[in-house]
């Protein structure tokens, strides 16, 4: 029998705010376990939640990028359950009205077409904290320093048929969040989580088969992977005669297998119902055109723009990697005379080896792109060779001088002027009378000998290549 | 000095005839004669003397805040740093929150002095006081009968005059109902005028911080304090709060006061009585009554069951024994730990309500229940206001009888259930409601109640004023306590 997949994705992003969705405290990822925790954070008695109003900014320039409906009017709700590290024994969450509902985001297939994914809602909730149960043997430690982080849980219809299919949606919209500002998409950190909702069956049946719930995915390889294990394991069941269980499950990347986790039988009853402590969400025609006003090009849009200005689309695509990348790039071209060609071939060269040997991005750029752009104009202007210009990119790591002050300093600026490089072949040429008679007789080797002296003569920071077509000039006359 | 009113203790500490050192002095000693009543949970002696000291400081180099020097106290459901708060339960029996109610900031910010945190039912749920891990309160007007509740401490407090005024909460009439009971005025300001940061949540959407007091004067200058905007509480309402003791002394006239002839069924005829007599001084002063319908009536306590317990069934989800407060001493697993914690830690009256209102919000009886009061809470506030346009004020009696005795009252009697059916609606549709004394049954108690609009307070406390100038219920102290 042929069997088809059907997949929904909910994606938990972590909005890129500064403080909490409902208190002051920082949403840093990486402090001292609850040293990013206040009472409102931990559930004290009598404290009150306050709505960070960047996270519904953030929340509607999402639902605005993927065309959807922003609903003027949503609220949160109370979802009710006990876990150790959901310190109030409810999550506030927005259950009955989303803040966004209906859009879509077009990815691409493999043989170029593009499909439509649904985005059925995206709603604003809090995180919880984190159990941490191997740090002492005998009871399980609390952080809450995620709990209260603003979340916004993207749910698409079950429209997608395959691994692939997943993949690029979720690196489609993992780029749409990290362009927008909205989510900044490390996935170790675990700013961009992933359940995947899947069930098969058989083709061209329209009844959708018992579906299993897959938790917690951190990396694209392994949610790959899991779906793969995870088809396979309903397709095994049902080909045996077997019943797929409802049920959540969580795949192990040790074993390449999916456990069950809980059975949906025994899910809670969340009892969802308004959070009587804040107001309802309503937003002004002025508020929602100003968001529309500010929000930062889509990658769809920064895509037309770098292939017109005759980037290729694996240089777009490498631009595209992260919203720093195109930042990078389009700062050093505004202030730089270089052309398209030299920049982003520095970019994907000299500058990512080194960001690369570093192991640091363009957020945190160890040159400026200022700098760059200067390298790269004396490198235009013929100052300095290509040579000499990665000679000055290796100290401008290190350096706090300019760019022209190291050219300065080490006495580059002359080397390039033909002239002074030609007056100092001719000397070279001058003292080896007997060198210049064997070559002229035909002992070619002997250009190493004259490049040897020359590259000496000039401290090694004259360009060979020039070298090597004006010696060999001089050594014919 | 407990004879004088707020405003006279205020008038003769600004003055320097009065030190509040004497003053803590003389109510402490109060206290401490009072001790019957259990009308404290918490005293702070030694603190209270110390911030006397400061503000006698304070009052002889000038400019101290209005309030400087004067003693009060705070329900036990505020936040206080530096005393315990434990909403009269086991679960938070030796819980210290680590930051103020705005209530407790703002009064201390006028100079007021906390003299420590009043006896109260668990969690504020009942209308005896005998629901208190820390035992039941007494009513100083007969100590075989209860204060009213759930803010039976301060009610008796402010009644024996240990206290010149206090604090209290009401989410179905836990001010009203013990200012009844306890013969002294009590207010339940419009839902959003008092910040609700640090107020140890019941039903977040009924739930209002009130005041305890001897006359609507007192209340007025005491709601001025601590009334207007927190951009901690999301639910408070940010517009400027009107000089509520200028508005005090203006004539009442013209004056519609609507009467329902509901709020005299099921009703002691001494209090039926006695609110007929209270409304003629109005008439006397000019008013004008009208008869009013209110069909929804009936509908009043079973929206308000549903709609309190389901929000204190998540709101009190947070006492599981993990963070603070209440832990089992002996659970083999998480399961165990929560359940054991929350068994142990809650009373039998918190817990007969998170049954009820977790019962109410689960899937199968969600619409049926929950949005079905959500639905009829809205028309129940409608016709309240709708009302409340054609008349300045409603009145009627507070509750249909007068204090219960203690041990009498059983969660399920009727008469129980029913003491707060005039209270409650108020709650429902966040208005504001007031409590008076107008006379005594069998030397009990009896309370008027005055509802008026949104924001209506200063209107209220006019009224009352009004009719204190004419009256002396309010002046009246219990005998063993004169």
């Amino acid at each position: 029998m042929t069997w088809e997949t059907v997949i929904g994705l909910e994606v938990h992003a972590q909005l890129s705010t500064a403080s909490k969705l409902f208190s002051g405290s920082s949403t840093r990822y990486g402090a001292a376990p609850n040293s990013q925790t206040n009472y409102i954070d931990a559930g004290l008695p009598g404290t009150l939640p306050v709505l960070n109003y960047k996270a519904i900014i953030l929340a509607i320039r999402f639902g605005l990028a993927i065309h959807a409906n922003i609903n003027d009017l949503s609220y949160f709700e109370r979802k009710n359950y006990f876990y150790p590290d959901l310190p109030k024994g409810y999550q506030i969450s927005q259950f009955r009205h989303p803040i966004v509902s209906q859009g879509y985001l077009d990815i691409n297939c493999h043989d170029q077409s593009t499909k439509r994914i649904i985005i059925d809602r995206a709603h604003l909730e809090e995180d919880a904290g984190k159990s941490i149960h191997d740090t002492h043997d005998k009871y399980t430690g609390i952080d809450l320093n995620r709990a209260g982080t603003p979340l916004l849980e993207i749910v698409t219809t079950p429209c997608l048929s395959s691994a692939t299919e997943a993949i690029s949606y979720l690196k489609t919209l993992h780029q749409l969040l990290r362009f927008l500002g909205v989510c900044d998409g490390n996935m170790q950190e675990g700013s961009f989580r992933c359940d995947v909702n899947l069930s098969i069956k058989p083709q061209g049946v329209k009844q959708l088969g018992t579906r299993t719930e897959l938790k917690n995915l951190n990396s694209f390889r392994f949610i790959e992977k899991a779906i793969a294990y995870e088809v396979q394991r309903h397709q095994d069941l049902l080909e045996s005669g077997e019943q797929v269980i409802q049920q959540t499950r969580l795949y192990s990347p040790d074993t390449n297998t999916t456990q069950p986790m809980r059975d949906k039988e025994n899910e809670n009853d969340y009892r969802y119902f308004a959070d009587p402590d804040l107001l309802p969400i309503k937003l002004s025609r002025d508020e929602l055109n100003h968001i529309q006003q500010t929000m930062p090009p889509l990658p769809s849009t920064i895509k037309e723009r770098l292939l017109n200005d005759g980037l290729s689309i694996d240089e777009v695509e490498f631009l595209l990697t992260s919203p720093e990348h195109v930042h990078f790039y389009e700062t050093v071209k505004q202030q730089s005379q270089a052309s398209t060609k030299v920049i982003i071939n520095w970019l994907k060269g000299v500058y990512a080896a080194a960001l690369n040997e570093l192991n640091v991005g363009f957020d945190k750029p160890p040159i400026s792109a200022e700098q760059l752009a200067s390298l790269l104009d004396r490198l235009t202007d013929n100052t300095i060779s290509t040579k000499i210009a990665k000679q000055i990119f290796g100290k401008l790591i290190t350096s706090t001088m300019s760019v022209d002050e190291i050219i300065a300093a080490e006495g580059y600026k002359a080397m390039n002027d033909g002239t002074e490089l030609e007056s100092i072949i001719h000397t070279i040429i001058t003292q080896h009378p007997d060198q210049t008679a064997e070559y002229r007789a035909g002992k070619e080797k002997l250009l190493a000998f004259f490049v040897g002296k020359i590259m000496k003569e000039t401290k090694g920071q004259a360009d060979p290549e020039q070298v090597n077509i004006l010696l060999k000039k001089h050594l014919r006359a | 000095m407990h004879t004088l009113s707020l405003r006279g203790l205020i008038q003769a500490l600004q003055t320097k005839k009065l030190s509040s050192t004497e003053l803590v002095d003389h109510y402490f000693k109060r206290i401490h004669k009072a001790q019957a009543l259990n009308a404290f949970i918490h005293l702070d002696e030694e603190r209270a003397r110390e911030l006397a000291k400061e503000a006698d400081k304070q009052l002889q180099r000038g400019n101290a805040p209005h309030l400087t020097g004067i003693p009060m106290a705070h329900k036990d459901n505020f936040c206080t740093k530096d005393m315990p708060t434990t909403c009269a339960s086991n679960m938070l029996a030796h819980f210290t929150p680590p930051y103020n109610a705005t209530v407790v900031n703002r009064f201390a910010d006028h100079g007021c002095i906390s003299v420590g945190k009043t006896n109260m039912d668990e969690f504020a749920m009942g209308s005896t006081n005998e629901s208190s891990y820390f035992g039941a309160v007494k009513n100083p007007w007969n100590m075989d009968h209860v204060p009213g509740g759930s803010s039976g401490g301060s009610a008796s407090a402010v009644a024996a005059r240990l206290v010149p005024f206090a604090t209290g909460t009401d989410t179905g009439g836990s001010v009203r109902q013990p200012a009844a009971f306890s013969g002294i005025c009590g207010l339940k300001p419009t839902y959003g005028l008092i910040s609700r940061f640090g107020q140890i949540a019941y039903a977040s959407s009924l739930d209002q911080a009130g005041l305890f007091a001897n006359s609507a004067d007192d209340l007025a200058i005491a709601l001025q304090a601590v009334a207007g905007f927190d951009p901690h509480d999301s639910t408070s309402i940010n517009q400027p709060v009107p000089s509520l003791t200028e508005q005090l002394n203006h004539p009442i006239k013209p004056l519609r006061i609507g009467v329902a002839p509901d709020f005299f069924s099921q009703v002691d005829t001494e209090i039926q009585q006695a609110i007929m007599d209270a409304l003629k001084v109005f008439e006397q002063a000019g008013a004008e009554i009208v008869d009013i319908n209110l069909k929804l009536r009936p509908y009043w306590l079973p929206c308000y069951a549903v709609i309190a317990n389901a929000e204190a069934s998540s709101n009190l989800s947070r006492y599981d024994g993990i963070r603070f407060g209440y832990r089992t001493s002996h659970a083999e697993n998480l399961r165990e730990l929560i359940t054991k914690s929350r068994s142990e830690g809650f009373g039998m009256q918190v817990k007969r309500r998170i049954l009820t209102g977790t019962h109410v919000l689960s899937s199968e009886h969600f619409d049926t229940h929950y949005v079905h009061a959500q639905k009829v809470r809205r028309m129940i506030a409608d016709e309240l206001k709708q009302t409340l346009s054609t008349v300045d004020v409603l009145i009627g009696p507070t509750t249909p009888s007068c204090a219960f005795k203690l041990n009498e009252s059983h969660c399920d009697s009727p008469k129980y259930q029913l003491s707060d059916q005039f209270t409650v609606p108020v709650n429902l549709a966040g208005l504001p409601g007031l409590s008076i004394p107008v006379g005594f049954n069998h030397a009990l108690p009896i309370g008027m109640q005055l509802i008026g609009n949104h924001f209506s307070e200063a209107r209220l406390l006019q009224l009352a004023h009004a009719y204190q100038q004419c009256t002396n219920w309010h002046s009246m102290i219990p005998g063993e306590w004169k």
